[in-house]
């Protein structure tokens, strides 16, 4: 008990003096899962949006194969981008390897089903909605998919906040492709790891304090943001 | 109304939907020839609205055809708009509204800006122009509904229940709009449960029983004399069914 509140007293010190090791391992897992984040959502946005708009043969399968893929196993897809970018791989000649590159590529694999499934869903509840009144407007379904998007956005505000969740907290698939070396690879979820193996709870302590904060941060941003387009809109 | 060559009339052939074996309206065969109100009415599951969407296009017959005098589609999908029973807003202001409609049909810059403002004027939403669509009452959002569809300058619109939803004041306006939108050279074709509305404003009835078309009249006529047992029962109330 005493060992776990010298702890919390040494990782509120490391938050409170602003440690530059603490933050750089911050700034890192910013930089990489918001890169992450976004090369999703524009890929993800558009691809669950078309999967809601447009009648193809194959449809049915295809939701059912993007749903399944946003229960991917972190290990999993890290060890697929191993392979990719390893020595043996197809890119190998890329060197991203051991990169925050690398992660970036992890995670948006990981994430993207996630941006693109849920919101999926959310265009396709909306476009129940709209569908015949857009279609009477003559919008054609490929011009009504910017109008899905935008009128959705609030629910898809939640959407991608769900991806970012799941990228920031995933430790599985950055450390087998990142390495989680020390001033350069080395994010939040990974430090945890190893400094809690170590015995370092301080460190760890505070990073997952850090992990927590963010985590209501965003959610509390994403709130005021809602409700502030909600009201102009 | 749109300049140029006319797209009616409207003439249906054997018009038949059905979903699986359910034969839900037809055979039908109509003509729509010009301008004027026509106001098409019946009871609950008569097969009223299934036929507005049929004739804008927004189903296909299961058999029998639907011509208008044109074949173009872009010029058809121009000149015809509909308003729905619970108006469908986008999640914008209300002039956005308006104005996205009219950029879905090629208006561009100031001429969308002024197009937007005129209707919005002319329907009495200019000062809630900037307002959300969906914080509007219903019936000004019913109104703006209409707004949208004749900043279109449509040749023909379908009204499908347009006052169902509304309270007698908020209908009241927007039984006025639709007269003003038909006076400006608009043809409207309306759904309606509204007998009394019907008599106002309407100047040609098609009455329609079980997805059938019992009767059609000038709206003077169906009111004093109906033609069939079937229109005379709906009048009198006795037709739910």
């Amino acid at each position: 008990m005493n060992e776990l509140s010298q702890a919390f007293s040494t990782a509120l010190t490391l938050l409170v003096g602003l440690d530059s090791g603490l933050l750089e391992i911050v700034g890192l897992s910013l930089r990489v899962s918001g890169t992450a984040l976004l090369l999703a959502s524009v890929v993800g946005l558009p691809i669950g949006a078309a999967l809601a708009v447009y009648r193809f043969r194959g449809r049915g399968a295809a939701v059912v194969a993007l749903n399944a893929l946003m229960g991917l196993p972190p290990v999993v897809v890290g060890l697929l981008v191993y392979l990719v970018l390893s020595r043996e791989g197809p890119l190998a000649s890329l060197a991203l390897l051991f990169t925050p590159s690398a992660m970036v590529i992890a995670q948006f694999v990981l994430i993207t089903p996630i941006v693109a499934a849920l919101s999926r869903q959310v265009v396709a509840d909306l476009w129940s909605e709209y569908e015949e009144q857009l279609r009477s407007l003559g919008a054609t379904p490929g011009r009504a998919l910017p109008t899905l998007l935008w009128d959705g956005r609030h629910s898809l505000l939640t959407t991608v906040l769900a991806g970012f969740g799941r990228a920031v907290a995933e430790v599985g698939a950055v450390i087998i492709v990142g390495g989680n070396i020390a001033h350069v690879t080395r994010v939040m979820t990974t430090a945890i790891q190893l400094e809690t193996r170590k015995g370092d709870l301080a460190l760890a302590l505070a990073l997952g304090i850090v992990l927590l904060f963010l985590s209501l941060l965003i959610n509390a941003g994403v709130s005021l943001l809602t409700r502030a387009t909600e009201r102009r809109a | 109304m749109t300049a140029g060559a006319s797209i009616l009339p409207l003439v249906a052939r054997g018009l038949v939907y059905q979903v699986g074996g359910d034969r839900l309206l037809g055979p039908i065969d109509f003509e729509l020839e010009g301008s004027g109100r026509t106001i098409v009415l019946g009871p609950n599951g008569a097969g009223k609205s299934l036929l507005l969407r049929l004739a804008h296009g927004l189903l296909a017959p299961s058999s029998g055809t639907l011509e208008w005098r044109t074949s173009d589609a872009a010029e058809l999908r121009r000149r015809q708009a509909m308003v729905f029973d619970r108006a469908v807003l986008l999640r914008r202001s209300a002039r956005a509204n308006v104005e996205y409609a009219l950029a879905l049909h090629g208006s561009r810059g100031a001429e969308r800006r002024a197009r937007a403002a005129h209707v919005l004027e002319r329907t009495g939403l200019a000062r809630i122009g900037d307002r959300a669509a969906r914080a509007l009452s219903a019936g000004e959002q019913q109104r703006l509904a209409l707004a949208r569809a004749w900043a279109l300058r449509p040749e023909v619109l379908f009204l499908d229940e347009p006052t169902a939803s509304l309270d007698p004041a908020a209908a009241r306006r927007v039984e006025e709009l639709i007269v003003e939108i038909g006076s400006s050279g608009t043809a409207i074709v309306m759904t309606t449960h509204d007998l009394a509305l019907a008599r106002r404003i309407g100047d040609e009835v098609l009455f329609l029983h079980l997805g059938l078309l019992k009767e059609r009249a000038p709206a003077a006529d169906f009111f004093a004399a109906p033609g069939t047992p079937e229109a005379q029962a709906f009048q009198r109330g006795e037709l739910t069914w």
